[in-house]
């Protein structure tokens, strides 16, 4: 340990500590720009300068990268120690004067002006050269440097190129103390569409607001460390250590009573019709991602914006896109009217945008839905009955011109109509999940034709599958909303529990039984069964069958060339009969 | 007797878990097809024993399917693939005992395919149409 006293407060700090660390943990303040707790100290801009005295005399030295010495006295505000700091702020000032946290230290310290030239009054970086080491330790993308010496040094890409080593990770810009580096600067990027595409602007997050377990996740697209290997900041940055980027995904066995399936859906990818221009025209939005616009926590804030930031003045909502249609999928996804009328009642509330309602027929079958949609008839949202053919940004008239044009079948009117609008909102629908046959694979049930699971029994079992003890829940079974989501998440784990709880199971009635007298013991049947529910018992010579393990297929039934396995309910004589009956007219 | 008139005698094996249910759903959906098809219940397509089969022709079937689970789909596991086999095995046998192996044949229905329940029990009357009543010699045909 080394004891010194900085400003005269005493204070033992272990060894190869920085004055500056030592003065943080006596509540000592020292301004720094270009130091980050993260990163090694460089001392590029000499603000932390601070006077010591180990025994040699008083000297100047930059205390974010000075280590203490045992019996050092360091004045964090001695007169010496002052001065130099504003010298060197007049200096910082004169070479990036729009900085702002340049202009607040010297609001701080008293400077007014300085006394040197400006050369470029809208200057923001101040040469630190936090942003090159951070790509190069940090990052190891080694993207930018700096360029040229003496006055006119400048951190730039090689050639003042957008650089290819730049993996876009924008932590250059998160380090710049001075926000001289922003990330409109390095992407060009747009102010909003491309934000809903690129999520949360963080690798770590949690994956919504409502996530069970509220967890974060490193996303392996964003995260730095996957891109190059380097970075790792999290790591250092967490107390608990929480943090393992060697972590990979590992399978477990978990033994259950019953299991629930909530797999959920996806949505309908609307670039699968190409006449609707998603993806195509910037202003062309799936349901998700008009959501995310209007959430009060999204990019914008919650305001509907135009991908150039303006409010729109008409906006179209395409109803049933994916459903409904004999290309795509013929069922009706049932939430998309409902979640269509919201969003209509949003941009109303929201903006003085017109709103258009394309729909071939307004479902509103739930509690209170029909009123809803009566509502909005009286709040002015104009619907148009027909199936939207086309979204175009071919202007054919004057009041056409820069907008996006919707192609529609007015079916109430008997005329096709052209509507030129700024947004277009497309209701897209729901389909099963893409690992749907997947997992009906692996838990042996059935999928229906539009590949959502199959219930046992559409109104007497709707919860339960062909597979005991498998039960399923919300949009994995057929397209539904919230309500009906819940109502029958509730049913199914209420079925989960009524397995459960009882402690008994009822085994299957319809099982194979062995007549001892006939077996031959030839076993035939051992090899067939799919359960390993026979086994061969050599003392009597014959095989057997446990109950609690057989599921009745009757495989073996068949194979047994004694007729001494019988399946209970279907025996040989039985189906026998059954065929002789079948025949008398 | 020309084949026009003549209404074969069909003989169904269906599975509890893919085929019956597939028939159901037919049935529910109102679909319509050809009646010459008499449905037994098994619980599982490898259920059904080669002498359910010859039992049948002996009867007076003029045809007889099996239709079970898809495969991969079947709810023992494997029980279609062993039904498979069998109906390999045995439609040779039939060959031999003069029986057209068209007259036996194995379909996968799954409980999801009323539609396809209805093209198979068309096809299937057609083709045994075509073919004619089966002749046994001795066999109870023959009346």
């Amino acid at each position: 340990m080394v004891n010194l006293t900085i400003d005269g407060k005493k204070i033992s700090v272990e060894e190869g500590t920085t004055i500056l660390q030592a003065a943080e943990k006596l509540d000592i303040k020292i301004p720094t720009l270009c130091y980050h707790p993260l990163l090694e100290p460089y001392a590029a801009c000499r603000i932390c300068v601070v006077e010591i005295d180990s025994g040699r005399g008083p000297e100047l030295v930059t205390s974010c990268n000075t280590s203490v010495r045992n019996n050092m006295e360091v004045k964090t505000k001695s007169e010496r120690a002052l001065n130099a700091r504003k010298l060197n702020l007049e200096m910082l000032m004169a070479r990036a004067p729009a900085a702002e946290p340049i202009k607040e230290l010297a609001k701080e310290l008293g400077i007014e002006s300085t006394r040197f030239e400006v050369k470029d009054p809208t200057e923001k970086c101040i040469l630190c050269g936090l942003c090159v080491r951070t790509c190069e330790n940090v990052v190891g993308a080694n993207a930018i440097s700096f360029i040229d010496r003496g006055m006119n040094r400048v951190v730039s890409p090689p050639f003042g190129e957008p650089s290819e080593a730049c993996i876009g990770c924008t932590a250059c810009a998160f380090f710049c103390p001075t926000e001289a580096i922003t990330v409109e600067d390095l992407h060009g990027r747009k102010v909003i569409h491309d934000e809903l595409n690129l999520g949360p602007s963080t690798a770590i997050r949690v994956p919504i607001r409502q996530a069970v377990p509220m967890v974060p996740f490193i996303d392996e697209e964003a995260c730095i460390h996957f891109k190059t290997g380097e970075c790792r900041l999290c790591e250092k940055a967490c107390e608990k250590e929480a943090i393992n980027h060697a972590a990979e995904d590992e399978e477990m066995e978990i033994e259950v009573g019953s299991i629930i399936l909530a797999s959920g859906f996806k949505s309908f990818d609307p670039k699968r019709i190409p006449a609707y221009g998603y993806g195509r025209f910037d202003n062309v939005i799936t349901a998700l991602e008009f959501e995310r616009l209007v959430n009060a926590s999204g990019p914008t804030g919650g305001k509907i914006l135009l991908s150039n930031g303006e409010e729109p003045k008409a906006v179209g909502i395409v109803h049933c896109v994916g459903s409904r249609d004999a290309n795509y999928n013929e069922y009706c996804s049932r939430v998309c009217c409902m979640y269509s009328l919201k969003f209509a009642h949003l941009i109303k509330e929201k903006t003085s945008a017109d709103i258009y309602d394309f729909y071939i027929d307004m479902r509103c079958f739930g509690k209170g839905y029909e009123e809803f949609y009566h509502r909005l008839l009286h709040e002015g949202t104009k619907f148009i009955r027909g199936r939207v053919s086309e979204v175009t940004d071919i202007a054919l008239t004057e009041h056409e011109e820069n907008k996006l044009i919707i192609r529609v079948e007015d079916t109430l009117l008997n005329t096709v109509r052209r509507i030129p609008v700024d947004m277009v909102v497309l209701a897209t629908g729901l389909e099963p999940g893409l690992d749907q046959n997947e997992i009906a694979k692996i838990f042996n049930i059935s999928c229906s034709q539009d590949t959502f699971f199959l219930e046992r029994h559409p109104k007497l079992a709707p919860v339960s599958t062909f597979s005991d003890g498998i039960f399923l829940a919300g949009t994995c079974q057929a397209p539904r909303d919230i309500p009906d989501t819940v109502a029958q998440a509730g049913a199914a784990a209420s079925e989960a529990l009524a397995l459960a709880d009882k402690g008994t199971f009822q085994l299957e009635p319809i099982t194979a039984e062995i007549d001892e007298e006939l077996c031959a013991g030839c076993q035939i049947c051992v090899g067939l069964c799919p359960f390993t529910a026979i086994t061969y018992n050599k003392e009597k010579g014959i095989s057997e069958i446990n109950d609690a393990l057989c599921k009745g297929c009757g495989t073996c039934v068949s194979a047994c060339p004694c007729g001494a396995s019988q399946q209970k309910h279907f025996r040989d004589a039985q189906i026998f009969a059954e065929i002789e009956g079948i025949f008398i007219e | 007797m020309s084949n026009e008139s003549f209404e074969p005698k069909l003989v169904g094996f269906l599975c509890n878990w893919c085929s019956y249910t597939g028939a159901d759903l037919a049935g529910t959906a109102r679909m319509t097809y050809a009646p010459n098809l008499r449905i037994i219940r098994v619980m599982c397509s490898g259920r059904v024993d080669p002498q359910f089969i010859l039992k049948a022709f002996k009867e007076g079937a003029d045809g007889v399917l099996i239709s079970g689970c898809h495969p991969g789909d079947c709810h023992y596991q494997e029980g279609n693939y062993k039904a498979l086999r069998r109906h390999r095995l045995l439609s040779k046998m039939l060959e031999q005992l003069g029986i057209e192996k068209e007259r036996f044949r194995l379909e996968w229905v799954s409980a999801a395919e009323g539609a396809k329940f209805q093209q198979v029990c068309n096809s299937f009357t057609e083709e045994i149409r075509k073919l004619g009543p089966l002749n046994l010699n001795g066999g109870k045909h023959e009346q």
